[in-house]
């Protein structure tokens, strides 16, 4: 099982990221639960959605505690919760930021993690850039798939335009194939 | 056809599939999704020759669904929490007035304090109001049990709840297999009522009834509550022809026969009970689960049956009756109380505290070492508590507990909802 959990603030598109990746695994016949942690629904609060990818049935209701893989939606975070708490040694950090870690202070926290293990993308910018919205969720999805092989860009693709039919689907599919190639890149 | 769908959305695709004549909507989490998407299929002609009302309140809401069943026509809401208390008296008179309304209640805690997160108090606020109540598991269970629920109600002319676990099912997205509209028809004639309010032939409903007849007409609703103990397993072995799929019943067993412990629960949390009773298993321990699918009627036989043999029950529950305990295991213990057997009564996953498989291994263990006090609370941290317990010896204004508590816990607990 693959468990992923995805840290940001209402408003930045946490919940419905989980969704969709949910819905990419589901597209590749993997069983996949996706489910938010609402503290207050509110703009601004802290969010954490949760993502479990296996290929049996998923009956496992706790939250994720021991991730494989953390998206880290907004670097803010890291004064108010423990992001990092139960990472597996072997585990992923995809973060938005366009700082360093020794900038943001994560230097420490994150070196325990094999080499190559730890990503950095623009995200706020680039979903700027192609979304003209500081909604960095989609842009960390389309990262998400260089880090990891659990899945394909094109599955992401897919679920982006289920969840979002139309042109606003269009737009986050060119901002999640950008961040994917910018990620292969570096 | 198979679905990775959010539970809302699919409990939503159901009860449009048992094609409804009205559905009357007022949001409160984590309900909402389920009426807001009604209303986007009934708007988008989904479903047809249904009437979507969005009405002013929780009581407006069962009070519109009690006169549209009135009136004949097949009739659906949801709620949660407050707003089930607010419908309250529509609750009582929606059974009493045998309409088969059927609502989903998607399990939240109610307050004060305020609390989002899912337990079980609104829905056992209603337990002995009459309706019956279906317990579901995860939400390929929230779309079969919906479909059956209809049947249900209309048959006995009962309302019925489905509940399901707020949050954890109608706000988690998973793999759902969901029935085709042939196979639903099949399932579930056109609803034919008993009573109707009809100009053409005027009739009175909901009369005032005296000592003279009103405990006839109590024994009556719980005859017919008794009734369903049959009905439901029928019901469920039908809608397992049709769709092939074991979904429903009174109960359902987890490695249950033979064990010398048992778990009893309802709901969602037996998903994760089942991974650490796997394990607990292979090492050797007698240990199994079963749960409660219909709490009312209470399956009292179907859990003798299962039951009798074992030598230690631990009923695990996310809901208290303050100043007596466990709601479900006081029933649990009647049902039982000719065997000589040990029911624990384990209080767990209050206003949302996450329930895991480390926090539930813990618990089984003591448990299986008999380290279990009569009423046990899971997982609970007594240092905050006696916290409080000291402040209040202190002071005479000692403040409120609540904002006391979170202080003492402190903000970024929290926020921190992991």
């Amino acid at each position: 099982m693959f468990q992923v959990r995805i840290h940001g603030r209402g408003g930045q598109g946490v919940v419905s990221a989980a969704e969709m990746l949910s819905i990419a695994a589901f597209e590749e016949g993997k069983h996949s639960q996706a489910v938010p942690s609402f503290g207050s629904e509110r703009m601004g609060a802290p969010v954490v959605a949760y993502v479990r990818i296996d290929d049996k049935e998923i009956e496992l209701r706790e939250p994720v505690l021991d991730p494989n893989l953390l998206i880290i939606q907004d670097p803010t975070l890291f004064s108010a919760i423990d992001v990092f708490a139960g990472l597996r040694d072997d585990g992923y950090v995809l973060l938005n930021t366009n700082k360093s870690l020794a900038e943001l202070g994560i230097e420490e926290a994150t070196k325990r993690l094999p080499a190559g293990h730890v990503a950095t993308v623009p995200a706020t910018e680039l979903a700027l850039k192609h979304l003209k919205r500081p909604t960095p969720n989609t842009v960390l999805l389309g990262a998400f798939t260089a880090m990891s092989d659990t899945v394909q860009l094109e599955s992401v693709c897919d679920a982006i335009m289920k969840k979002f039919p139309g042109k606003i689907g269009e737009m986050n599919v060119a901002a999640a194939k950008a961040a994917h190639e910018a990620a292969i890149a570096a | 056809m198979l679905k990775q769908i959010e539970g809302s959305h699919a409990v939503a695709e159901a009860v449009g599939l048992c094609r409804p004549q009205v559905i009357s909507a007022y949001p409160i989490t984590p309900q909402t999704h389920i009426v807001e998407d009604l209303g986007t299929m009934v708007k988008a002609g989904k479903i047809e020759n249904c009437e979507f009302l969005l009405v002013e309140s929780e009581f407006g809401a069962l009070s519109a669904c009690i006169g549209s069943s009135a009136a004949g026509a097949r009739s659906y809401t949801a709620t949660a929490s407050q707003g089930m208390l607010f419908m309250m008296e529509a609750v009582y008179n929606a059974s009493g007035m045998s309409l088969p309304i059927v609502m989903t209640v998607g399990n939240r805690a109610i307050g004060a304090p305020i609390n989002i997160w899912n337990d079980w108090g609104d829905s056992m606020s209603a337990r002995d109001a009459g309706w019956i109540q279906l317990f579901v598991e995860d939400n390929q269970q929230a779309v079969d049990v919906h479909i059956q629920a209809f049947k249900l109600a209309e048959e006995l002319c009962l309302p019925v709840m489905v509940c399901m676990d707020g949050f954890i099912l109608t706000h988690s997205y998973s793999q759902v297999d969901m029935p085709e509209q042939g196979q639903v028809d099949q399932f579930l004639p056109p609803f034919e009522p008993r009573q109707v309010l009809d100009p053409a032939a005027p009739l009175s409903m909901g009369a005032m009834v005296g000592p003279e007849a009103f405990t006839e007409v109590r024994f009556l609703a719980h005859h017919k509550q008794r009734e369903a103990l049959d009905l439901i397993p029928r019901h469920a072995a039908e809608f397992q022809s049709i769709m092939g799929r074991d979904s429903g019943g009174l109960i359902k067993e987890f490695d249950c026969a033979g064990a010398e412990t048992v778990i009893v629960t309802m709901g969602s949390v037996i998903g994760t009970m089942k991974e650490v009773l796997a394990g607990m298993r292979e090492e050797g321990h007698s240990i199994g689960a079963l749960t409660i699918r219909s709490f009312r009627p209470f399956p009292s036989e179907a859990l003798i049956e299962a039951l009798k043999d074992a030598k230690r029950i631990i009923v695990f529950e996310k809901c208290l009756a303050v100043g007596m305990g466990g709601i479900v295991s006081m029933n649990v213990r009647m049902a039982l109380q000719d065997f000589p057997l040990h029911v624990h009564s384990v209080i767990g996953g209050l206003g949302g505290r996450p329930i895991t498989r480390k926090n539930l291994r813990r618990l089984f263990e003591k448990g299986l070492n008999d380290q279990l006090q009569e009423t046990h609370f899971h997982d609970i941290d007594m240092e905050i508590v006696n916290r409080e317990l000291e402040r209040e010896k202190e002071q005479r204004q000692s403040g409120s507990i609540a904002e006391n508590i979170l202080h003492d816990v402190g903000v970024v607990a929290a926020a921190k909802t992991i």
